[in-house]
């Protein structure tokens, strides 16, 4: 009975917030810091943004994409033969790491699932996700540029495909995996060999969830320095310099000519390194969103 | 067509047995995914042993003593990594000291309701977003703002409070706090995504019981969900780590390239991977050798380090996921 009455005249002031209170005290202060902490890890990034808008932008024209790098006290120059010979050695890493990586994909998610030998490669594949990138370059100088006599695009174009290779195998697996079972059994149903069900339904299915991983192995190739600062080195010179594309011999990038250009004392060198570094950072942020984005649409669609 | 009932459609052209060419190009095309991925796992041994090889006359010559020397002159011949060794164990702790702590802040500022679902999300993308900033563009973000942003600062501590051995020298440039503060941004992507999926992995119900109880938000947090996540979160930390003794670059340009031991915060120091940026374009047949053998010692570290993370994250998301 009186614990009856005592809820019915329930004062609900007693409940009232009160920082003197110790718990509200200690929560209210810990969620000012959480707070503190988040925004301050932001702060780095905005920075970071801020730098490349104010000084990587004041340098941008037209010239720093036609033109050849600059010699020490010349002004003016460009980095366009860096951008090309990011383009190149990219491209040559995702011509070597995308193919072989949707097909081992494909055999890890479908025909092999099981098997010992794809417990065994996806812990090796797992392992290469956290080699480090400049022992990519050792090994590319070591398999390479020593076997082929000198440093090259290809030879860059290597170590950059052996760090894509993990990503794009990881993610195509991953979303091989979220096609649904019974797309491949009505393949099968109506007469499907294992390979066209994989070639032609399951494939297209998660062509999308693949892509994203393609695109964000690309992202993270074209920002790497370390795998080519010894196996493309770096050249102040067009690609195709004597009329032939010239593929074996040392070639630019945006980033080891942001690496070369950092630390010297001359100013027009580093305002350059600053332009590269927006135009990288662009780059990057482009093919990462466009992952993002074909990423997002596959979940839209499921 | 698939949903009309079998029999009421001339459809023979659509399903039918496959022909031997097809079965042949099946059998083929299996047999190459499956040659492929024997490929994978042959290239990871012979990464190993082609950097393995090329340390070979190396390991021979400088044998073990290689990782306790402290000498690295290549017109003497004498070359020993434990400064290197240092550089890179002592930055990556340091890294992850400050990684981690403001890692696990995030990953509970984001998973535990402090911000409406689509906030969470924009601060979840600019978590990301440091992720995909190339490492050199942080280390001229390194150069040009962060040293001399520090510089006084440090000078200051040094100044004031130089008998603590961390504050044992002046920042003239490049030193171990500036690449270490650098690094735990790079690292932070990692450490606060696998946090977040730590947290994540907790089950609800542990934490509608503790609301239950009565507890506040961060009494639960605090006491129940971080102690549930604990190991998760500890692998986090392991793998963050495996990534900070890899990154080569923004401490090739600013850790200063000397191979000293000092536990000094200011001093110039040096890490494996910064050294093998460093000296190998410059490097001679010995030196580069000698490089090679530094470049496994990194393998092997980076390998045990990775693996125990990775193996600790696994158990304990199976656990977690079993106690639901």
């Amino acid at each position: 009975m009186n614990a009856t009455s005592k809820t019915a005249a329930f004062d609900r002031t007693a409940i009232k917030r009160s920082w003197r209170r110790r718990h509200t005290f200690t929560s209210s202060l810990l969620t000012l810091l959480t707070w503190l902490v988040a925004l301050l890890a932001c702060v780095p990034l905005f920075s970071v943004l801020y730098m490349l808008v104010v000084k990587g932008g004041a340098r941008l024209s037209l010239a720093v994409f036609t033109e050849l790098p600059p010699v020490a006290f010349e002004p003016g120059g460009g980095f366009g033969n860096a951008i090309v010979g990011t383009g190149v050695m990219v491209g040559i890493a995702a011509l070597l790491s995308v193919p072989v990586g949707i097909l081992i994909a494909v055999y890890l998610a479908e025909f092999g699932r099981s098997s010992r030998i794809a417990r065994v490669a996806r812990f090796c594949i797992k392992t290469l996700t956290g080699m480090p990138s400049i022992l990519a370059g050792v090994f590319a100088y070591a398999a390479v540029v020593l076997v082929t006599g000198g440093y090259s695009a290809p030879a860059g174009g290597v170590a950059l495909a052996l760090l894509m290779l993990p990503t794009v195998v990881l993610t195509a697996e991953e979303s091989l995996r979220m096609v649904p079972q019974a797309m491949r059994e009505a393949a099968y149903g109506i007469g499907c060999t294992p390979t066209q069900a994989v070639l032609r339904v399951v494939l297209p299915t998660a062509a999308p969830g693949a892509l994203t991983g393609i695109m964000l192995a690309v992202a993270r190739a074209s920002g790497e320095t370390a795998p080519l600062l010894f196996t493309a080195l770096f050249s102040d010179y067009w690609i195709n310099q004597l009329g032939t594309i010239e593929l074996m011999e040392p070639t630019a990038s945006l980033a080891v000519l942001i690496y070369n250009y950092s630390g010297m004392p001359f100013e027009n060198q580093i305002e350059l390194a600053w332009a590269a570094s927006l135009v990288l950072v662009i780059l990057v942020m482009l093919a990462n969103v466009a992952g993002r984005l074909l990423g997002r649409n596959r979940t839209g669609m499921q | 067509m698939a949903g009309k009932p079998p029999g009421t459609a001339n459809h023979a052209g659509i399903a039918r047995a496959p022909v031997a060419g097809e079965r042949i190009a099946d059998r083929l095309f299996r047999g190459s995914t499956r040659a492929l991925t024997w490929l994978v796992v042959v290239l990871s041994g012979y990464i190993v042993w082609e950097i393995g090889g090329s340390a070979l006359p190396a390991i021979r010559d400088y044998g073990l003593g290689f990782l306790i020397g402290t000498e690295w002159d290549p017109n003497a011949g004498r070359f020993g990594v434990l400064p290197q060794i240092w550089g890179t164990v002592y930055s990556s702790f340091l890294a992850l000291l400050m990684a981690g702590s403001v890692g696990l802040v995030i990953a509970i500022f984001l998973t535990q309701g402090f911000l409406p679902a689509k906030l969470e999300t924009a601060f979840r993308s600019i978590v990301e977003l440091l992720a995909a900033v190339p490492s050199v563009v942080y280390g001229l973000w390194g150069i040009h703002v962060v040293i001399p942003l520090l510089r006084p600062a440090a000078d200051w501590l040094h100044a004031e409070f130089g008998w603590i051995p961390f504050f044992g020298t002046t920042l003239s440039g490049p030193g171990m706090f500036p690449a270490a503060l650098v690094l735990a941004i790079m690292v932070l992507p990692t450490v606060a995504a696998i946090s977040q999926d730590a947290l994540r992995a907790v089950p609800q119900k542990m934490r509608e019981a503790v609301y239950g109880m009565g507890a506040t938000r961060w009494q639960a947090i605090l006491r129940v969900i971080v102690p549930a996540a604990s190991s998760s979160i500890f692998g986090a930390m392991v793998l963050g780590l495996g990534r900070a003794l890899g990154e080569t670059m923004a401490l090739a340009m600013l850790v200063g390239n000397s191979n000293q031991i000092a536990l000094s915060l200011f001093s110039p120091a040096n890490t494996l991977a910064a050294s093998l940026a460093l000296n190998f374009p410059e490097a001679g047949v010995v030196e580069a050798g000698a490089l090679m053998y530094s470049a496994l010692v990194l393998l092997a570290i980076t390998l045990v380090v990775n693996v125990i993370g990775a193996s600790i994250v696994a158990r304990s998301t199976r656990r977690l996921e079993g106690q639901t």
